[in-house]
Formats: C-alpha cells, sequence, structure tokens
C-alpha cells in the first residue's frame, strides 16, 4: 500500500509539472452518437478547441445513433449525431423527458456499391436489380451473377455487407429492397468497413456497399458501380459533384446533428453551432464527405436562433428527398 | 522370461530416447509457433508505426490528421483507470481472500462462495460493464468517469486477485502458523506478521495479472461510456484551474476519459488507411504497458522471495 500512494503522489506530481497549466474547469460541450457522422464532427470539435484556446472543451463519443438518442433523451448530452432521423419511439421518450431540439442537417453521405477494379462486365446495376441480389428470397437461391442478369457471367457472386446494427444497412436495405432491415442474411457482414474494403479487393466476384468516405480513400483497391436513378433513368456514379445536384438517387442521403434546445441558453453551445455552421462544409470535404450546399448551412443557423423545434421527418426516414425541399419544411415535435 | 541380451537392452533404451527426442522436438516446436505468432505481432506493428514514435505521438490528443493524432488522452486515461482499479481491487481481494484461507469455517457457505467467485472470473467482460452502467453510472451517480470505469475494471480483475492470494497464502507452510501461534500470537498477528508477507510475491503476480488483464479490455469501458474524442485531460491534483480556482486532490477521478484499446480501434475503423500507422504504433505503445507491467512483478517477486528465510 505505501509503494502505491508513493505511486499516486509522483504522478500527480509529474501530471502537475506536465499538464498543469493545461488544465482548466471550462464549460463543455458533450456529444454522443452515430459513427457515421463522428469524422465530421470531431473535426469541427478539434478545430474549435484550438481556435477557443481550449476555454470551451468538446467530448464526442461514438455509441451509434440509437445509443446517442437513449443518452439525448436523458438529458445527458448537448448534441447526438445520427445518421438517419429520429423515430417515433425516439420522439416519444424526449417528450417523455421533456427534451426539445432543433434538427441540423450536416452532410450528405453517399452509400456506395462497390465491385473489384478487375470485374469488367459490371457497369451499371438498377435498384431493381439490386433488390433481386439482396432481397430476402435470394438467400440460397442467387448465387450466380447470371440469375441477376442474363447478361452477366455464370459466375459466382462473394457479397459484403454492413452489419445488421447500422444505419448503413437500414439505409441500404429500405433504398434498394424498399423495406428497412430486409435483407438476405448470407453475406460476410462487418460493422468495420474496412474489413468490407479488403474483402471487395481480393475478389473479383465481389459486391458490397457502405458509406462514401471508404470508397473515396480506397480508390485505388475498388471500383464504384454507377447506380441507374429511378427518377431519370440515366446511371449516375457517386461522386460529391453528383451527390450534391441530387441525381445520385436514391443511395445518397442527408446525416444530422440534433440539438438539445435548453442548451442553446449556454454561450458555449451556440458559439460551437455557429462554427460548426461556418466551417462544416470545408470541414466535411476535408474528411470525405460530401457537403450540404450553403444555404443548408446559414439556414441551421436561421432555425436555431429562430428556435424552430422537432424534426421534419415526423418519425420516419424518407428515401430521396432533396435538401431544399427538407429545409424549407415545417417540423413537427 | 528370457534375460534380455545387451543388445536388447541397448534397443530398448534407443527407442526410449528416440521417443525422448521426439517429444522434446514437439514440445520446442509448439513453443518456438507461439513464440513466432508474437515476435511477428509485435514486428509487424513496430514496422508499420514506426513512423510515428515520436514524442508528438505521446504528447498530442486524437485529430483528424493521422500524422498529427496522438494518444496523449488515451494513454493518460489508462494510467488513471488502472491506478483507481488498483485501489479498490486490491485491498478488497487480499482482505477477501485471506479472509476465506484464514477466518472462514469450512462449511457450504463458504464453499458456495468458493465456487461463485472461480465461476465469476468465467464471465464475459462485457457483464460487468452492464452492471456497472447500471450501478455505477446511473444508481450511484458517479457518470462517465475514470472512477466509473476503474471500479468496474476492479470488479473484473476481483476474482483473480482473491484467487491469486489464496493460492499464495496455501503455500505457506502450516508449521509457520503454528509456530506463530505457539508463541502466543493471535490470528491477526500471525496474518500481520507472517501470512500476508511471505504471501506478498503470490500476491503481487496475481494483482499484475488481473491489471494486465484489465489494461487491454474495451467493451465494459465502451458500455460505461468512455469518449472517443477528447482534447483534454483530467484536472492535476491542485492545478490552478481555468476559473482560477484551484482542484481539489482527487478531481481527476470524475472526469471524463478515454483509454487506449478505443483509441486503437477507433483508428482501425477510420476510412483513411493513414490511421493504420497510428493504430499499430498505439497497439504497440499498449503491448509495451502490458509488458513492463509484467515485468515489474518478475521483479518484485524476485525482490520479495530473496527475503524470505524459512
Amino acid at each position: 500500500m505505501f509503494k502505491q500512494s508513493k505511486l499516486v503522489s509522483a504522478f500527480a506530481l509529474a501530471g502537475m509539472a506536465l499538464f498543469g497549466a493545461q488544465a482548466a474547469h471550462a464549460q463543455v460541450v458533450k456529444i454522443d452518437g452515430s459513427s457515421t457522422v463522428y469524422p465530421i464532427t470531431e473535426a469541427v470539435a478539434e478545430d474549435f478547441q484550438k481556435a477557443k484556446k481550449n476555454a470551451i472543451k468538446v467530448t464526442v463519443g461514438i455509441s451509434g445513433t440509437g445509443g446517442g438518442f437513449k443518452k439525448f433523451c436523458r438529458g445527458e448530452i448537448d448534441i447526438s449525431n445520427a445518421s438517419r432521423p429520429i423515430t417515433e419511439k425516439e420522439m416519444a421518450a424526449c417528450k417523455e423527458a421533456g427534451i426539445q431540439y432543433i434538427e441540423m442537417p450536416v452532410a450528405f453521405d453517399a452509400l456506395t456499391v462497390v465491385i473489384n477494379p478487375k470485374n469488367a462486365f459490371l457497369k451499371q446495376a438498377t435498384v431493381a436489380e439490386m433488390k433481386k441480389l439482396w432481397e430476402p428470397s435470394a438467400q440460397g437461391t442467387v448465387t450466380k451473377w447470371n440469375q441477376v442478369n442474363p447478361a452477366w457471367p455464370d459466375a459466382p457472386v462473394k457479397l459484403f455487407g454492413a452489419g445488421a446494427d447500422s444505419g448503413t444497412f437500414e439505409y441500404f436495405t429500405e433504398a434498394m429492397v424498399g423495406k428497412a432491415k430486409s435483407s438476405r442474411g448470407d453475406y460476410t457482414a462487418s460493422e468495420d468497413d474496412n474489413v468490407l474494403v479488403q474483402g471487395v479487393s481480393r475478389d473479383v466476384n465481389a459486391i458490397g456497399y457502405f458509406g462514401y468516405a471508404y470508397y473515396a480513400e480506397n480508390t485505388s483497391k475498388l471500383k464504384a458501380l454507377a447506380i441507374v436513378n429511378p427518377k431519370t433513368g440515366k446511371a449516375v456514379e457517386p461522386s460529391a459533384a453528383n451527390v450534391e445536384n441530387g441525381t445520385y438517387a436514391p443511395l445518397s442521403r442527408p446525416i444530422f446533428i440534433y440539438v438539445k434546445a435548453d442548451s442553446l441558453n449556454k454561450p458555449e453551445i451556440k458559439e460551437f453551432l455557429e462554427f460548426y455552421m461556418k466551417n462544416g462544409a470545408k470541414l466535411t470535404k476535408e474528411v470525405k464527405y460530401v457537403p450540404l450546399p450553403a444555404s443548408a448551412y446559414t439556414g441551421n443557423l436561421e432555425h436555431m436562433n429562430k428556435k424552430k423545434l422537432g424534426t421534419v421527418f415526423g418519425g420516419h426516414n424518407e428515401i430521396g428527398i432533396t435538401i431544399e425541399e427538407l429545409m424549407k419544411r415545417e417540423a413537427k415535435m | 522370461m528370457k534375460p534380455l541380451t545387451t543388445e536388447e537392452i541397448r534397443a530398448v533404451i534407443a527407442a526410449g530416447k528416440l521417443r525422448d527426442n521426439l517429444f522434446k522436438a514437439t514440445g520446442v516446436f509448439c513453443l518456438a509457433l507461439a513464440l513466432i505468432v508474437i515476435v511477428a505481432l509485435v514486428a509487424d506493428m513496430v514496422i508499420k508505426g514506426s513512423d510515428r514514435f515520436t514524442l508528438d505521438f505521446f504528447l498530442n490528443f486524437a485529430s483528424r490528421r493521422a500524422t498529427q493524432a496522438g494518444i496523449l488522452s488515451a494513454w493518460v486515461g489508462s494510467l488513471l483507470v488502472m491506478l483507481v482499479t488498483a485501489m479498490a481491487a486490491v485491498p478488497l481481494g487480499v482482505a477477501a481472500g485471506l479472509y476465506l484461507e484464514e477466518y472462514a469455517k469450512r462449511n457450504w457457505l463458504t464453499n458456495l462462495i468458493e465456487i461463485n467467485i472461480t465461476n465469476l472470473a468465467a464471465v464475459p467482460s462485457i457483464v460487468y460493464g452492464l452492471l456497472a452502467l447500471g450501478i455505477f453510472v446511473y444508481q450511484f451517480g458517479l457518470g462517465q468517469s475514470i472512477l466509473s470505469a476503474g471500479l468496474t475494471l476492479a470488479l473484473l480483475i476481483l476474482p483473480i486477485i482473491i484467487v491469486a492470494t489464496r493460492e499464495a497464502i496455501r503455500a505457506i507452510p502450516a508449521m509457520i502458523r503454528e509456530g506463530s501461534m505457539a508463541v502466543g500470537a493471535t490470528r491477526w498477528q500471525t496474518c500481520r506478521y507472517h501470512i500476508v508477507p511471505y504471501a506478498m510475491p503470490g500476491i503481487l503476480t496475481g494483482v499484475i495479472i488481473g491489471l494486465a488483464r484489465a489494461i487491454g479490455e474495451t467493451a465494459p469501458i465502451i458500455t460505461i461510456g468512455a469518449l472517443t474524442f477528447i482534447a483534454f485531460l483530467p484536472p492535476a491534483p491542485l492545478s490552478t484551474l481555468g476559473d482560477g480556482s484551484t482542484a481539489g486532490l482527487f478531481d481527476w477521478v470524475m472526469a471524463p476519459f478515454t483509454v487506449m484499446p478505443i483509441q486503437i480501434f477507433n483508428w482501425t475503423s477510420r476510412p483513411d488507411p493513414a490511421f493504420e500507422v497510428n493504430a499499430a504504433a498505439a497497439g504497440f505503445v499498449l503491448m509495451a504497458m502490458v509488458l513492463s507491467m509484467n515485468a515489474v512483478a518478475i521483479f518484485l517477486r524476485y525482490k520479495m522471495r530473496k527475503n524470505i528465510k524459512w
């Protein structure tokens, strides 16, 4: 015991000498939630803290969109990162706890369908083809490429996709199969997208999907598949430009932060959000996500100042909604 | 039975020796396999992470830029959590082990307790995390703090320390106890001056093995809510804070934190492959922390054993 108490004081002394000047009881902005939104919020937090010379501190955790909303509706955090709109259940939980919030879209996430660069026959795919390949009834029966489209070769299909707990899985199934979380189960699933990158890059017959950032960082190992936009009938490749102008549909989606209304009474939260909206576009690009049009960021600030409470989604996800439409809509608690 | 000829005896001996050597070769092969795996792992991390072994890596906070990202909040967090874990688990574990060996009567209740302690060592760590989330974080209101994390890991390694303490005490010959009591020492005096000092090397080994396990734990720490991005340190005792006030001696235990395994996991799952270098470097640092803890245990055990003269 004696040895330990010595250790404690030694560490304390070392700590004081090293970090004494840095430690401070500053105001803290607490953020938690989705791992998809995390890179953007982290970049903002990093730069904000530097800009404020550590007078305001920001903490960001990753507990998933659902986990984040749980903490948010318990009043434990100021801001919740969310890769999908708040659900009815979560709205009810927040209401019960008396938590009011402002919904702010901060970037686009383009789900990207990727194939091996050596794959010569796949140039584009339609939503119907994707459905044929991924729907639950395909399990065990659709195992060759020519079963999806007769023009494709008689070769085995190797599938890679997101794990069932992720927002990516939810959105992909809803957009492609037509019903959220409805997917075949016989594919290589991983919550770690780097595992999927490795898988697809090593197999000529592989196809997989994940967030655009993982494709953007690995363009030498992967090829992105153009998806036919059901409205225009044209095949569109995922790219920043195509996401921004709304043609890359239905696989692009907005991602959000939810801000607790009470927290806006604290000046540090307001300052943080102002910084977020001012630098959001630049930082979003830097972490390989697609920024929203500038009007969306200024719109978010307006909503903050006017206290536009609630969500514009009414508890349901929507496929293929444009950002302009989203900003104009009436919000409801 | 006919007596064996010298030739036959030689043959039997030769066959025996051959088997001996075969077994030896198998043993060496198994050992080499285990060693090669660990050497390959460490070498892989060192080679991949070599670009990051700079002072900055240890003194920088997390960042979106791989080359500027460091592990300051992670290693400080890991060390502080270990400190709380040791402070909580060692006294409790040693006292419990001592009671079970020296004081408790042998009956069905002690047997039941013993079985349960052994079983506790096999409970998955995530279960401790869920328990701690309910009890420490919400019931006791300790929040997502270093204290919560330290106590959670203390629960996790308590069975290891209890079992190690009991094994160490059991290895002490009964005559030591009898001799002590024969000259009139009470049970407490016997424990205080004989049992605990003699069992210390074994207890220490258990403590370090427990802590080495705890430092690599991720699941329970994530469950209770450790952060991923945190670019400040807990307040050092008696340091001056931003608003001019002075931090209390134990303010740091309530501070938010992150730990090494979480930082490593975050880096491996990022899109930018440059972070793999950071993950490898941080992995090596964590491994070095565990190895140096083990080295300290071996050294202390060796030193203390030298002082025991039965």
